[in-house]
């Protein structure tokens, strides 16, 4: 059991509290996004409401205040994964362009027709796809990690997969579609040991637990907002300041530059070498509330609730008769994705939706791992810190309707 | 969860759990593949046209039990009839599925799929295997089509 008192945690998330064709809401998509606590809705409202200005150019005092808050929202994001300095949090769109930036302006200078990059079989689509344009764009190949029924990656085959030739491990912290937490640690450890570096896809993970880039010792390390509360189209890539410098810039611009001429660019320090044009600064500042908001609520207590709702609704789900969990991992996160017998995960969605259960039915853009398991799509629960058990009764509850109606 | 029982009625069930003519047609002459990857149906129509007479229509595929059914309804709709016929049939299920004034005499037992009219989210389901059928009479090779 966790410390929280959920009702007065979901005080804070407005939009929980509205009624879904006649019933409760009961939102299990948080691995597609979170709700925002009104914290976060109330700090981009007030930017733009007394804020609001262009950063790092004007010398009016909106100016000035807009690039306080969106700096000072850094030092939280910087504090939150436990970076060395602020430069090493670069501001992005999301974990997506985390990853493309890292792909073309650190891999792919150093990449040769033949050398390899890395990734598992359990990555969501952001982690793949760059990857094989850079595959395209210079003739390296792209290797896959296996992955076993459980749901877990097979590192036996990892250790004998990173070769002279492999000049990226790029993995997932936790998987998306099946909520394996991956020994993210163990495996960077064996990289760098071959000197190859490591970037971490932690969009999952970021969410539910304490992540210490240092600790890890990745070289990279990505996320996006609005899974972990903050608004959408915000994200930051964490990188070791040493590795940010040699990198070339991914987009040029405005700010990210010292000075401009026809003849020689000379390209800003870090981080704005890496954020070309005006940024998302609402959503920076958005981030930041989201990162006050989990640290007042409490990360461990975050991870314990969330633990506790995985618990009994895994416990509830394995004695329902006719229902299979997709994904059986010793560590997971707080995801359970599973197959009702003889209903396709697209009913039993439009089932749910109309008892109030929202959840994700599909590939949840990791169809290699639909693949593995042969399998168009699976249903997904996906818990938040302000799910209730309540609301695992009610999963419960709509699974054995959808059972009722295709019996 | 009333519209939910207009939605899985007895004969989408039915339909669902016992797909027929869910076979290949071995002297196909015309075929299509359909397919919504959002979802992950898919399925292929098979087609035997002799002159512009539907002499055998059939279907393989999996997907959802709102997709397989109204495949399933269409091969039994469509089977016998003229080109012009089931271009008209087509029309029909598609206007019944969108809530416009529809010919009930045309459409017959293909009216259980008008439910899905209260499912925004699932009407491309239903439609899949009329627009692979529709893109099948219209080529003479092989062809894919998708609804996303």
């Amino acid at each position: 059991m966790s410390n929280l008192n959920i009702n007065a945690i979901r005080a804070d998330f407005p939009i929980l509290h509205q009624e879904i064709n006649g019933y409760p809401l009961v939102y299990l998509d948080n691995a597609a996004t979170s709700q925002k606590p009104r914290q976060v809705i109330d700090a981009v409202s007030h930017y733009y409401l007394h804020d609001n200005a262009n950063i790092h150019r004007g010398v009016h005092k909106l100016s000035q205040r807009a690039t306080d808050l969106y700096e000072a929202a850094r030092g939280k994001v910087r504090q939150f994964v436990n970076a060395n300095s602020d430069k090493e949090i670069i501001f992005t769109r999301g974990a997506t362009e985390a990853i493309n930036l890292v792909a073309q302006s650190f891999v792919r200078p150093k990449l040769q027709a033949g050398d390899e990059i890395l990734i598992s079989h359990l990555e969501h689509h952001a982690n793949i796809v760059p990857w094989q344009i850079l595959c395209e764009q210079t003739g390296a190949k792209l290797k896959v990690i296996p992955m076993t029924q459980t749901g877990e990656l097979d590192l036996t085959q990892f250790d004998t997969m990173l070769t002279e030739r492999t000049k990226i491990l790029a993995i997932g912290h936790v998987s998306n579609a099946l909520g394996t937490i991956n020994p993210v640690k163990a495996m960077t450890e064996k990289a760098h040991a071959k000197n190859i570096p490591v970037l971490i896809d932690g969009a999952q993970a970021v969410p539910h637990m304490t992540v210490d880039v240092q600790d890890l010792n990745c070289d990279f390390y990505v996320f996006s907002g609005h899974k972990m509360f903050a608004p959408t189209g915000i994200g930051a890539l964490y990188g070791r300041e040493d590795l940010l410098n040699a990198m070339p810039p991914y987009q040029g611009g405005g700010d990210m530059i010292l000075s401009v001429s026809f003849e020689k660019t000379i390209y800003n320090e870090l981080p704005a070498k890496f954020e070309a044009g005006t940024p998302n600064i609402s959503g920076v500042i958005g981030l930041g509330a989201a990162i006050d908001y989990m640290w007042q609520v409490g990360i461990d207590n975050i991870a314990a609730q969330e633990h506790h709702l995985l618990e009994i609704a895994t416990r509830k789900i394995e004695s329902l008769p006719g229902v299979n969990i997709i994904g059986t991992a010793a560590e997971k996160a707080a995801v359970i994705s599973f197959m009702i017998e003889g209903v396709h995960p697209h009913d039993v969605g439009t089932i749910f939706d109309q008892q109030g259960v929202a959840i994700r039915t599909g590939h949840h853009c990791a169809q290699p791992v639909m693949e593995f398991y042969d399998i168009p799509a699976t249903a997904r629960a996906s818990f938040a810190f302000y799910n209730s058990e309540e609301e695992v009764d009610a999963l419960i509850n709509a699974i054995q309707k959808t059972q009722e109606l295709f019996a | 969860m009333s519209d939910l029982r207009e939605l899985y009625q007895q004969v989408i069930m039915d339909h669902n759990k016992r797909p027929r003519n869910f076979r290949e047609i071995e002297k196909a002459n015309h075929l299509a593949h359909g397919n919504n990857p959002l979802c992950g149906d898919k399925l292929v129509v098979y087609l035997k046209l002799d002159g512009d007479k539907i002499d055998d229509v059939s279907f393989k595929g999996s997907g959802c039990a709102i997709s397989m059914a109204s495949a399933s309804l269409m091969t039994e709709a469509l089977k016998g009839k003229t080109i012009d016929e089931a271009q008209a049939i087509y029309e029909q299920v598609h206007k019944s599925m969108t809530g416009e004034e529809t010919d009930r005499n045309l459409l017959g037992k293909l009216e259980v799929l008008s439910g899905v009219k209260e499912f925004p989210a699932r009407v491309k389901c239903a439609t899949l295997s009329w627009h692979t059928v529709h893109a099948a009479i219209d080529s003479d090779h092989d062809i894919s089509i998708s609804t996303e």
